[in-house]
Order: C-alpha cells, then structure tokens, then sequence
C-alpha cells in the first residue's frame, strides 16, 4: 500500500450519508413481471434486436447484436418470451422514449447454456475483449462506454497502469462500496484479465478512506493472491469529486490528463470495480451483463440499501421493494444529488449505467429564485477542472458558444461543486449542460447541412453534365441526319449523271 | 530636393514592385467572403430569399445586391451569423420571404404514390428515391425540408412533418427561459 502522490484543485468536503445504505449485505431484487430493457444502454450505436415478438427467451440469451465498432451487445435477464420490440420511455433528463425489447418473464429463470473459460491465459488478448464485448459490459460507473474498447492498448499506445476507480465520491451511493466488501475476489478475477488483455504492468486500486471495510476487504482478497504482488491498494482523502477520472489520476499519480486527451495518452487506463467484477463473472462463469448493484436510498427510504437488480426491472417495482415512501409519480433521482438527473414517471426501467436511485434528499434548500452574479469566484476556486465558471455562465446565458469553447467548456465534467458554493443560487452547471448540447447540435447541424452543400453541388454538376450530353446527343443526330441528307443527295445526283451520262450515250448510239 | 524626388520615386517603384509579386503569387482562388456566407447559410436550397439555391444568395449578400434578412429557414441565428461575418446590424426577418419555422421533414404517403417522378426532380439535394411509376421515398437524414417537393406532387401525397427529438438530439432546456417561466407563472 502506498500514499497518494498527488491533489487536484478545488473540489468539496461534503456529508456522505453512506451509513444509510451500508447496513445491510447487498440484496436481489425480485424477478419483475415484466422487463424493458432499451436497446441503447451504452455510449455508441444502439444494438440491433435478433429476436422477434413471440420468441421465447433463456436468461443470458443474447437478444439484440453489436452494431458498429462502438456498440455492445445486449441479453435477456430472465427466461419468458418477447412481447414487444418498440418505443418505451427510458430513463433519460430528457423523458423522452426509445426503442426497447420487452420481455414477460416466466419466473423460471433458466440458464442458457454457460462457457466458462477456466484458464484465460490460453486464450488471446483479443479473443477476451470479443467475450467481454458479446457479454454486453460496458462501464458501471455511470457513463457505459463499451468496455472492451478501453481493454484495448491499441497498436499506438502501450498501457503502464490499470487503475481501478472505487473512490465513490459522491453521496449517498453505495454499490462499489458493498460490491468491493462482499466480492473483493470476483473484483479481483476481473483485474487479473483486465491486466492480461491490457498488458498492464501495475494495478492500483483506489478507494477513498472513508470505506474502511471495503478497503480491508480488498487488502484481505488481494494478500491470498501472491502473483497479484504488481496490483497495490492506495487510500485516497474523501474529498468530492476525487472519483472523477481525471482527478483520480491526479490523485494517485500526480500526473495530469491534458485537454483532449485520454488517460491512455498517458497510459493509465480507468475502470470501475463493478465493471472488473463483470469481467470476472463474464470470462471465468459465461455469464453475461445482465444486472447489476444499485443503491436505493435517501430521506424517503426507510429500508435502504443495495439490491443487486437486473436490467430492465421496472425503477417502480425496485422502489416498492425497498417500501419507500413516495407517492406514484413523484420525481426521483437516478445517480447522487450532485451529478444525478431528476426523473419521473413510474414506467423506467433500470439500465446498465444506472447507479443509484435516491429519493428524498437531506438538508435540500427550497428552489430559490436565482439572483444575479456577483462575481465572488468561489465557484472558480473549487471547480476540480480549474476552469472559471463565472466566464462559462456569462457566455452560455449570452449564448455566445464559441467564447464557452474558448474557455474549455468541454472539460467541464458536471461535478456541480459550483452549483453547491454558489451564494446567488445560480445553476451554472443547467447552463453549462444546455451549451454543451446547443454546441453539439450546432456541429451537427453544420454536418448535415455541409451533406446537403455537397449533394446540391454534384445536383448541379449532374444537371450541367446530362444538359450538355443532350445537347451532345442532338448534335450528333442533327450531324448524322446531315450527312444521310448529303449522302442521299450524291447518289440521286450519281444516278442523275449516270442516266445523262446513259442518255448521252444512247443519243451518240 | 533632387535626392528626395529620386528616392521618393525609387521607393514607390520597389514597392510596386514587391504588391505587384504579392498580387501574383498570393493571389487567392474565387471569393473567399461568398465562400464564409455560404457557410452559415442553412443549404437546404428552398429558394425562399429568391434565389436559385444558397449559393447565388451567398454571392448576393457579397456583392451588397440584397439584405441579410431573407432566410426563413436560418432565422435569427443566421442573421445574427451574418451580421456577425459582415460587422453590420441585425435585421428582423424579412416577413416577405416567409417566417421561421421548426425543422420540418418531407415524408411521403407511399400508398398514394404514383411514381411520377416530379419529387425527384424538385429535389435539390436528391433525397428523394424512386424511379418512374414505382413508389418513391425519402431519405430522412438527407432532407433538408425544403418543401419544394410539396407543390409538384399531382397526389398530394407529400406531408412536412416537425422532426422530433430523440435522446441522441435533445438539448438541455435554456436555464434562464426556465426562469423566466417559473418567474411568470409564481
């Protein structure tokens, strides 16, 4: 074990409220009636359904295929039969639906047949990430980018660290800190094939102190495995928000992740303790992604705690196990209160990156009217980004979006440390949100409408073209409608001469 | 007062001669100032500002022939762009041209259509696909909703339905128009 090396600016204490969530082992959800599960679960192309309507289905059966590079495939949780493939609303800030395969489950919940690979070292590097990628894993800390993607060092990068990210700084969530208490060794499994498909030299795995029977869990799993000596647990301070990636690795390396790059550019590759221990179930047990921990808690949850959930379980049902205290819908937030989204409708179902679901929040002040900015710069001094708030929120109000651009809009990361020291009660972290999406529609927009330049330009060209083959065309009619002209005029004039010429010698005759 | 006339007259001959190399050999292809108006120009080519397309407005607002008010589809934004580029004042749209409107997508009721092919050829960005007397559709991510295939179909069967947001293309609400709305509404 090892101190952390390094600091990142700014940042916050604030109350944890794990205690709430942390008093029980983690719990399974109940097999729901019925489950949706949204064919885009992860950043990329959505997955393309091979299942129909009517088709009965086996737990861990795959059901919709990868499309594309960036893309997972995605499985059936339970055992049932299909009974619809079509809009469904998802859990999304902005409510609106997207295509989903439902499915009624039969209650059985039987196993399609399992490969389990006991000895993954005889396997290649590249065979494990195609496992991993039709296993359908992609990152559990919230932002599910297909993780096979980040398992590849490529040809252009070599990766010197794997660094597993179960700081979990945000309140109130919870389910790394179970998952690494209960499953250290299932965590562990995962870091091996992790560090074998990544050809890393060293792990370091990073868990904030205030977890102390997580990070005594992970030293007791790691001391019964020797040939792990290159992996190191390194406690880290609690401080919000030191689970940012970037900020970890300012943390424990003291090496900073320069604008527009990747951790890898650094060679330091970044995974979540959940998404090692899905590795783990994926290669060594053949059991696909098809659920995973999610804290249920807050002011509104007498029985709090972390229910392991499979996907596609309606967020209602999964409320209603845990007997909250919340009324049909009533809004509720998916993630922490910091970076968490409100949601409502009672129709949402749980998805790959959802984890927490917090309803009710301790010591929230009352939406107030926000009054103007008075430039006091506490928001600058704690933003871990070191950007300057105060100037993004001055040129997103104003939507000037290139002069946001100009102050590194981009790497803002949404930690909402702004948003909690702001005296004014301004909500800089909605503005900055609704720039990022207007710049990103703009580029877009400017994409299409380049397509539509270029279409309408070879439009043109083509026009010109076929106008000056048609002209081309009736000048060569015209020439050879000439030349019969000509020709048939010689001969008449031929037969002409010939006869004169006949009469001619006929009259010497 | 000789010296000076003669070195007065030698600067100006080597100066002229250093813009008249300059002119030669930096001399920039077409006009880049049409090029930066089309640019910001929408190019769904409806021909609402009057002319035939995006470009030929383009070289319009370049020669100072027309306003910069005279695109619907653009709105204010592109007004606002515009100004921008040329550093003149922003006009309101000119209510002649048409009015702004949300994105709009041509979609076509096959079962009506008759395959007259009159679409295809309105079509400037040919995103319409067919061929004659089999049905004809649109390709959506290609249309720019122009409506200029609207007016030619002898069926009607050609609707401008708004584009709906998906989760990949929704934005994140103005914070201050939210104020403004609960500020109205309390």
């Amino acid at each position: 074990m090892s101190a952390p090396l390094g600091d990142f600016p700014g940042g916050l204490k604030l109350p944890g409220h794990k205690k709430r969530s942390t008093q029980g082992p983690i719990r399974k959800t109940p097999i729901s009636k019925q489950l949706v599960l949204p064919l885009q679960q992860h950043i990329g192309a959505a997955a393309v359904p091979i299942v129909e309507v009517g088709d009965k289905v086996l737990k861990g059966q795959r059901i919709a295929r990868a499309e594309g590079h960036v893309s997972v495939c995605l499985h059936a949780p339970s055992s049932g039969v299909i009974t619809a493939i079509g809009e469904h609303a998802i859990p999304h800030p902005s409510g609106l639906s997207a295509p989903c395969i439902t499915i009624e489950t039969d209650g059985e919940d039987r196993w399609i047949d399992r490969q389990q690979i006991k000895d993954f070292r005889q396997h290649s590097a590249h065979e494990l990430r195609q496992i991993i990628r039709d296993a359908g894993i992609v990152g559990l800390g919230g932002a599910g980018f297909p993780s096979f993607i980040k398992l590849n060092p490529g040809v252009h990068h070599s990766v010197e660290t794997l660094l597993i990210n179960g700081a979990e700084c945000e309140p109130y969530i919870s389910c790394d800190d179970m998952l690494m208490r209960e499953r250290a060794d299932g965590i562990l499994d995962g870091v091996e094939i992790m560090l074998f498909a990544l050809r890393a030299s060293r792990c370091i795995l990073a868990i904030e102190d205030n977890k102390p029977e997580a990070i005594a869990a992970m030293r007791y799993a790691l001391s019964g495995r020797s040939h792990l000596s290159q992996t190191e647990i390194v406690v880290v301070p609690t401080r919000y928000p030191t689970g940012g990636e970037k900020q970890l690795i300012q943390v424990v390396t003291n090496k900073q992740v320069p604008t527009n790059k990747l951790p890898i550019d650094i060679g330091i590759v970044c995974h979540n303790p959940g998404t090692a221990y899905a590795v783990g179930r994926a290669i060594l047990h053949g059991e696909p992604l098809i659920s995973r921990v999610v804290t249920v808690t807050g002011t509104d949850v007498p029985h709090a705690g972390n229910f392991e959930t499979l996907f596609g379980t309606p967020i209602k049902d999964l409320l209603v196990f845990c007997e909250t205290r919340r009324q049909p819908d009533e809004p509720f937030i998916q993630g922490g209160p910091m970076m968490g989204y409100s949601l409502a409708g009672d129709d949402l179902p749980i998805t790959k990156t959802a984890n927490c679901i917090l309803v009710g929040v301790d010591d929230v002040a009352p939406p107030a009217q926000p009054l103007p900015c008075i430039r006091c710069g506490d928001c600058a001094d704690v933003c871990p980004a070191s950007l300057l708030p105060q100037q993004l929120y001055w040129y997103s109000r104003a939507k000037d979006f290139d002069k946001t651009r100009d102050y590194n809009l981009f790497d803002c990361i949404e930690c909402g440390c702004c948003d909690y020291v702001c005296p004014s009660k301004i909500p800089l972290v909605s503005y900055f949100r609704f720039a990022k999406t207007e710049i990103m529609n703009q580029e877009r927009e400017r994409h299409k409408s380049d397509l539509a330049r270029q279409r309408h330009e070879s439009r043109l060209e083509r026009l010109e073209r076929e106008a000056q083959e048609k002209e081309e065309r009736q000048r060569q009619r015209k020439a050879a409608l000439a030349a019969t002209k000509a020709a048939k005029a010689k001969e008449e004039d031929s037969t002409n001469t010939a006869e004169a010429a006949d009469s001619v010698t006929e009259e010497k005759a | 007062m000789l010296t000076a006339i003669i070195a007065i007259t030698l600067l100006a001959l080597i100066l002229g001669l250093v813009l008249g190399f300059a002119s030669i050999r930096f001399k920039v292809q077409g006009d880049p100032i049409v090029d930066q108006i089309d640019k910001i120009l929408p190019q769904t080519q409806c021909g609402q500002c009057s002319f035939a397309g995006c470009r030929p407005y383009a070289e319009a607002i370049a020669a100072g022939e027309v306003d910069i008010n005279r695109c619907p589809p653009g709105g204010e934004a592109t007004i606002q762009a515009l100004a921008d580029l040329l550093d003149v004042e922003p006009k309101p749209l000119d209510e002649e041209c048409g009015v702004e409107k949300p994105k709009m997508l041509a979609v076509i009721d096959e079962a009506r259509c008759i395959g007259c092919t009159l679409c295809i050829q309105a079509c400037p960005v040919d995103a319409i696909l067919g061929a004659a007397k089999h049905m004809h559709t649109v390709i959506a991510n290609e249309c720019t909703g122009c409506e200029l295939c609207v007016e030619p179909c002898p069926v009607d069967c050609i609707d401008m339905v708004e584009t709906q947001p998906n989760p990949h293309t929704w934005r994140w609400p103005d914070p201050s128009h939210v104020d403004l709305q609960r500020r109205t509404g309390s």
